[in-house]
């Protein structure tokens, strides 16, 4: 799906620079998004390297352990393939709490130390698993306590409430969540029964029924 | 309750950064050496990530320049208002899963041009605030550990943010409406 969204953008992009006669305004954009890209990731070289650095101490201190024991029930549903008392759960939970909190530096590093995480449990290293994609789904649709970016601009334009649409933000987030975790899970069972992971199912073997 | 929150937040890192060191500390763990060891992985997985999301944004960009997305947001537009959705905030549905800096730029024109406190402008409001950037999320996640294949994860988040755009919606009707 990734391959095709991506193709029709720039086609039609391309074609609807075309017909206006503005062909020039692709070569442009092209470029414009390329230095984008660059720009956010080298942004992200040092909030990654920062928080990977503390992420370790919590690793080698035992604390990611002693959270994924202590909390790991409360997400295990969420995630029944990844062993209760593994390291990744650690993760994920710190990833969901900094989304929760709204700290948007943190929470996309310790995302990415999940996702490391849980490649470690995946057999394929090209294919997302079951329980990255519950991640994903978990980390796209962010739950979010306090929109504070939000509350700021409406600040900065003089709001008389800033802080009225932090109910509405969490009832919307809270269903788009719920909708995620549905989808994620109907997904997660269709594929389990269309096509066994090779690396668990012996090829002879049928998992349908 | 508000106050409880943001005081949560203005705390968490600070005392992340204080308390997960001195833990590890306690722990007899070599501090600095670890937390070096640690971060050496941070430049080559932001470096990994460059292809990915150059990729992605160089194809939103072409999208969104060549004046497609306007199309298709006038396109909608008769639908939408049958619907007591003001069309201006449309862009948003679209703008919100692929990018976050256009889609927060276009908040926030909104919230200039209508006021904060005006429908669209808490509508809007909310949208932002509710969901995520998808295809950055996904091109982020799943390029950092070298996913080639998401399977169905970018068709949830899609779902998600349909559903959720929907919501923000209706929830503002609803509730200041």
């Amino acid at each position: 799906m990734v391959n095709k969204i991506w193709l029709a953008l720039i086609i039609i992009g391309f074609l609807f620079a075309a017909v206006k006669g503005d062909i020039g305004v692709v070569t442009q954009a092209a470029f414009d998004g390329a230095a984008t890209g660059v720009t956010v990731c080298f942004g992200l070289i040092s909030v990654l390297v920062f928080w990977l650095g503390i992420m370790r101490l919590a690793e080698d201190s035992g604390l990611v352990k002693t959270i994924s024991r202590m909390l790991g029930p409360i997400v295990g549903y969420l995630f029944p393939d990844v062993p209760k008392n593994h390291p990744a759960m650690g993760y994920i939970l710190s990833n969901m709490s900094a989304n929760l909190l709204g700290l948007g530096n943190a929470a996309t590093p310790m995302g990415i130390r999940a996702m490391q995480s849980l490649q470690e449990l995946n057999p394929d290293k090209q294919t997302a698993s079951p329980a990255m994609c519950t991640l994903l789904a978990l980390n796209t649709a962010s739950i979010t306590l306090i929109p504070t970016t939000l509350i700021a601009i409406r600040i900065n334009f003089h709001s008389a409430n800033p802080a009225e649409i932090v109910g509405s933000t969490l009832l919307a987030t809270a269903i788009a969540t719920l909708a995620a975790i549905v989808a994620d899970r109907w997904y997660r069972k269709r594929n389990t029964y269309r096509t066994p992971p090779q690396a668990t199912a012996p090829p002879n073997i049928s998992l349908k029924g | 309750m508000l106050d409880w929150i943001n005081l949560i937040s203005a705390w968490a890192v600070p005392v992340m950064i204080a308390f997960i060191p001195l833990y590890a500390y306690f722990k007899k763990v070599p501090v600095y050496e670890s937390f070096v060891d640690g971060a050496k992985d941070g430049f080559s997985t932001a470096i990994g990530i460059i292809p990915h999301l150059v990729g992605m944004m160089v194809a939103i960009s072409v999208f969104r320049a060549s004046g497609a997305l306007d199309f298709f947001v006038g396109w909608m537009a008769p639908l939408l208002s049958w619907l007591r959705v003001p069309p201006e905030v449309m862009p948003l549905g679209f703008l919100r899963p692929l990018t976050g800096t256009g889609s927060l730029a276009f908040t926030t024109d909104l919230i200039k041009t209508y006021g904060p406190d005006s429908m669209i402008g808490r509508i809007a409001s909310t949208i932002q605030g509710s969901t995520d950037t998808t295809l950055y999320v996904l091109t982020v996640y799943f390029g950092a550990v070298g996913i080639r294949n998401g399977r169905y994860a970018l068709k949830v988040g899609l779902f998600s943010d349909v559903v959720g755009f929907i919501a923000a919606i209706a929830v503002c009707l609803l509730l200041f409406g």
